[in-house]
């Protein structure tokens, strides 16, 4: 099942980072996974965060951009070779890898990565059909 | 003793240089009378033929031609000889996206080549010096005018243009180059790339630098000439008056001689348009007097600066320019290139991404100017995909640099974070501190 990233504009500017997650913790939403993707003068936050709708319209309060991304949650295995086996699933079927990045927590004794897939769809069926667990939103909520 | 190219001309009386500005400005007249533009434009001031011009001071009866008039008349509406005789075309940036043009018969580049040669002869250079030209060549009127005027005074010449400094010095070095054409700020930076390049001023030939396409204060003529034990000379030139070789200081360096048998010059106050006395600033204008393919009458500028009143110790009888020291116009200069803030705005208006608040952030860059760019990004357009938001700055500076020439830095802001102004805004931001 697809899980949904909200993408936040940053400008690097001082304190701007901190400033997403103020307004987050004042709005009580907590971040279950992140990454910043930065370029020259700007970067992009990318999170997976409890509550996605309220996220977006708490930035868009206090003025930044956001959008909301579907990205696809992969139980790996917590032990050597575990994302190498999953790598190899989606090598295989073709499947394109825009970015990927890691939770910080652990839903069972696997480790979880986030995949931005360019077919998610596509991807989860592959990846199910081949016993690599994807957490729903459910689960996500749960974490 | 002073040396000169043309002696007669250079020297000429105040009577016969009179004489000699009226029967050229009654041709230009005629010439003028042949263009779609001024056909229209004197004929409303009563000016029917070169009959109607009697006396020298009849110019004033002529009305001023601006920027803007060029920009409407593009690309025919001032060309006044068939398209078969005209054997160069100059255009230039306008105001926005239209841009100016001039178009020069042979006689016209011969007479341009001419004013550049007794340019370079009034400084003390002859034919057993080289001459590097560092300025860009192409639509830029710099570099061809130069090179053009330091062949026909015999020098040899090194058609480097721009860019590239390691070459550039590598050139001086093997070539015991005399003489630069150069922008200020690129013969400061070329110094400062001298250590890094193992080669010092001593292992070079310079005696001198003509400096031109941006204004600079004497302060940055005595750097330039103590770092590299030269002599530096001012030139003044604009396209619409065919390029350099307008004005040049001669080798006593006070100040710029217009050439007055070509170029007429008043100095007017911008807002009333009446002309000022020798001495006095306001805005410089120039009637080219013999250019047949554009003839161009009281062109107005747009630079600021007066006529001297006395005359030079060189014993040439034109009048001196001072340096520019403003514009009336919001132009800006980027290492010797015009630009204007409205060119930017044009490129900035056109893309759906961004928003209509943008700023436009000037600064130095060791001795070089780096013009920025800075737009806010349009939240609905944003889809937190990184490449597609690389791609929208690459395309906005190409978009720019097709604009403007120049290579700008492109910064990409969140929306609202730029400065907001009720009334006039404050784009331009200059922080570029005189050398």
């Amino acid at each position: 099942m697809k899980l949904t990233q909200v993408s936040v504009f940053l400008e690097n500017k001082k304190g701007r980072l901190y400033d997403v997650c103020a307004a987050l913790s004042a709005g009580k939403i907590n971040i279950r996974a992140l990454t910043v993707a930065e370029s020259d003068n700007f970067g992009i936050l990318r999170m997976v965060v409890d509550k996605p709708e309220a996220t977006a319209a708490l930035l868009k309060k206090k003025g930044f951009i956001s959008n909301f991304t579907e990205i696809v949650a992969v139980e790996v295995g917590d032990k050597p070779g575990g994302l190498a086996r999953v790598l190899k699933v989606i090598n295989q079927n073709s499947l394109n890898v825009e970015y990927m990045y890691g939770f910080t927590e652990k839903l069972t004794d696997t480790a979880l990565m986030v995949f931005r897939f360019d077919k998610p769809d596509a991807a989860i069926r592959i990846l199910k059909k081949n016993g690599i667990g994807v957490v729903s939103r459910k689960e996500a909520g749960e974490l | 003793m002073a040396r000169y190219w043309d002696k007669a001309v250079e020297t000429i009386g105040a009577t016969a240089l009179k004489k000699l500005q009226l029967a050229r400005l009654k041709n230009t007249v005629e010439c003028a009378l042949r263009t779609p533009f001024y056909q229209v434009r004197l004929k409303k001031a009563g000016i029917n033929s070169s009959r109607d011009i009697k006396r020298l001071e009849d110019i004033r009866r002529i009305p001023f031609t601006s920027k803007d008039d060029l920009r409407e008349c593009y690309p025919n509406g001032l060309l006044a000889v068939p398209l078969d005789d005209v054997v160069r075309v100059h255009t230039s940036s306008g105001t926005t996206g239209t841009p100016t043009v001039i178009y020069h018969t042979k006689k016209d580049l011969a007479r341009w080549t001419d004013l550049v040669a007794r340019s370079i002869v009034a400084t003390g250079a002859g034919p057993s010096d080289v001459f590097q030209n560092m300025m860009t060549y192409g639509m830029f009127t710099g570099g061809l005018g130069l090179h053009y005027g330091a062949e026909a005074v015999g020098m040899t010449v090194i058609p480097m243009g721009g860019g590239n400094t390691r070459r550039q010095v590598q050139l001086m070095k093997d070539f015991r180059s005399t003489i630069l054409h150069v922008t200020p700020s690129y013969l400061l930076h070329i110094h400062s790339k001298l250590s890094e390049f193992g080669i010092a001023v001593s292992d070079l030939n310079l005696r001198k630098a003509y400096l031109g396409a941006e204004p600079y204060s004497e302060n940055t003529r005595k750097k330039a000439e103590q770092l590299f034990t030269i002599d530096a000379y001012n030139s003044y030139g604009l396209s619409e008056m065919n390029g350099p070789g307008v004005a040049f200081e001669c080798e006593y360096k006070r100040d710029m001689h217009v050439w007055e048998d070509t170029y007429f010059v008043e100095v007017i106050d911008p807002r009333t348009g009446e002309v000022q006395p020798d001495g006095k600033e306001g805005e410089v204008v120039f009637t080219n007097l013999t250019r047949e393919a554009t003839p161009l009458l009281r062109y107005r500028t747009r630079d600021i600066a007066f006529l001297h009143k006395g005359l030079c110790e060189c014993g040439r009888t034109h009048r001196r320019l001072s340096r520019i020291t403003g514009r009336t116009d919001d132009m800006l200069i980027v290492n010797g290139v015009n630009v204007y803030p409205s060119q930017i705005e044009e490129v900035i208006m056109r893309i759906p991404q961004v928003g209509t608040n943008y700023q436009i952030h000037l600064e130095k860059e060791g001795t070089l100017d780096k013009l920025t760019v800075k737009v806010e990004i349009y939240s609905k357009m944003f889809s937190g995909n990184l490449s597609e938001i690389d791609a929208l700055r690459e395309r906005i500076k190409d978009d720019l640099r097709a604009a403007i020439i120049i290579h700008p830095g492109v910064e990409l802001h969140e929306p609202g974070s730029l400065p907001v102004f009720e009334g006039k805004a404050k784009r331009v931001v200059d922080l570029r501190v005189k050398l």
